[in-house]
């Protein structure tokens, strides 16, 4: 089958690709794009660390077939620092040890994200919605929940 | 339908590592001419913080600044020999090990800053911040840098050190089948609160307080971290998880995050937690390890929270909302327990 000429904006930066018909976004950002951030966990949209922004909205990479994202913005955790300065959800996430085997751990930071993003001071009952879609398998969560929480506040004593 | 409330208490003993083979973990450090210090294991860090502990008592015992030490688990084909990351074994087991080679290489290092300085190693002393002088006289002092640097370059040593941990194999006694599996223990007492739904069985975490007794902490917030996220995975073992209902044949078992549950974020609850301190005499400084212990005092606790909301006795895990709404119908109904 004839590959499809793809772009769209990775990070910021206009990329193009070609790709199969049927091709996931997230093997087109791994493989094709070299960029390793999204993880593949269960490859049906049940454990979130696929987790990307398209158009700043949270999307399930494993499940978006990559041509769809023709002409659209897509962020991945790979974009989310500032040259060599920490996004202040992860240094909240180092801070609170909300991190242990890590492979959640890009997941959570794009779905909390993509909370924060539009919702700068969120309840802990927010923050418990915008994550239940993630699965952690170390830290049980509180850990996570209490690193947002300090990175929105953080936000609101620097404002 | 009503909801009921009940508490359930559990205590462990629970051995650090184990005997098969004398459990033995192997650790090599040595410095670089830059003075700083790698930690060589094949003991792999799987999240909980091994490298950020023995890295911890590496510098400890050297007495260098913790931001000397780097501790390298990269291959276990080339890396000296380690049991494994399992059993609670990792902060008492290769923390010992660390410790050892640790000790051998500040003899070296000792040596050859006594050569350098012109004095007796026995005179002299480590500050924790790089430098080594004589004890009663810090203007004789020596960088370790420096050290290393003669060391390598002028002596023609190596500092380093070898360390191995191995505890002495325990027989059988045949007579009465008394063996030592362990040469230390942890101990946790853990109380689970639980609301049972008498219509449809399920049960939800209300709330957990615990004491863990695990040696000394070496890294606090590492330990918390443990503690906190091993009890979900207890909760998670006594009320979702199963890969049933053949195992371990895994025909019809669960094959994705929609029939293998787990509890999310939505079902976690408030858990307080007290960390006591008794420190074990073999270990490195004082450490035996949380491990496993996070998560085992939570099963039978809940097991007991559940009997003593409902009356119904469940020793089959998990504890489905199917087997809690069989067991109350084949006793006709919920029966309370006095409240504990």
């Amino acid at each position: 089958m004839a590959k499809t000429a793809l772009q769209f904006q990775h990070n910021g930066r206009d990329v193009a690709i070609f790709v199969d018909g049927g091709t996931n976004l997230l093997v087109a950002l791994r493989e094709l794009i070299g960029d390793m951030t999204p993880k593949f966990g269960c490859g049906q949209g049940g454990c979130g660390t696929c987790s990307v922004l398209i158009d700043g909205e949270i999307h399930l990479s494993c499940l978006t077939l990559a041509e769809t994202v023709a002409g659209r913005s897509v962020e991945t955790l790979d974009g989310i620092k500032d040259g060599p300065n920490l996004h202040p959800l992860q240094r909240a996430f180092a801070d609170n040890f909300a991190a242990q085997c890590g492979y959640c751990t890009p997941g959570m930071l794009t779905a909390a994200k993509a909370l924060l993003d539009r919702n700068p001071q969120p309840s802990r009952a927010e923050v418990v919605e915008a994550i239940s879609g993630n699965i952690c398998r170390c830290t049980g969560y509180e850990p996570i929940i209490n690193a947002v929480l300090a990175a929105a506040s953080g936000g609101r004593a620097r404002a | 339908m009503t909801r009921h409330r009940g508490r359930g208490i559990a205590s462990v003993n629970y051995p650090i590592g184990m005997n098969l083979g004398g459990d033995p973990s192997q650790a090599l450090v040595h410095s670089n001419p830059s003075g700083k210090f790698t930690v060589a294991l094949s003991s792999i860090d799987l999240g909980q913080g091994m490298k950020s502990v023995t890295r911890q008592i590496c510098a400890e015992t050297l007495g260098v600044p913790v931001e000397d030490v780097y501790v390298d688990t990269a291959d276990s084909d080339t890396g000296p020999h380690c049991m494994g990351s399992f059993a609670s074994r990792g902060t008492h087991r290769v923390g010992n090990a660390v410790m050892a080679a640790a000790r051998e290489a500040r003899g070296v290092m000792m040596e050859a800053a006594a050569e350098e300085l012109e004095v007796n190693a026995a005179d002299l002393e480590t500050d924790g911040r790089g430098n080594i002088h004589v004890r009663g006289a810090p203007h004789r002092s020596i960088s370790t840098k420096d050290v290393a640097i003669a060391a390598q370059f002028k002596q023609g040593k190596t500092i380093s050190g070898r360390g191995i941990f191995l505890v002495p194999l325990s027989d059988v006694d045949p007579e009465t089948g008394e063996m030592s599996p362990a040469t230390c223990y942890a101990h946790a007492c853990l109380v689970a609160e639980v609301e049972v739904d008498d219509e449809t069985g399920e049960v939800a975490m209300i709330r957990m307080d615990s004491a863990y007794e695990l040696g000394r902490a070496l890294n606090p917030r590492l330990v918390e971290q443990q503690l906190v996220g091993g009890a979900w995975m207890g909760v998670s073992h006594a009320l979702y998880e199963t890969p049933e209902p053949y195992y371990p044949e895994p025909v019809h078992g669960p094959r994705d995050f929609v029939e293998y549950l787990m509890p999310g974020p939505g079902d976690i609850c408030p858990h307080d937690i007290a960390v006591l301190e008794r420190p074990a005499p073999d270990g490195p400084f004082g450490a035996k390890g949380p491990g496993e212990m996070c998560a085992n005092p939570v099963l039978p606790a809940v097991a007991n929270a559940i009997f003593n909301a409902v009356g119904v006795r469940i020793d089959d895990l998990p504890i489905t909302p199917e087997k809690v709404l069989r067991a109350i119908k084949a006793q006709g109904g919920a029966r309370p327990q006095p409240r504990r």
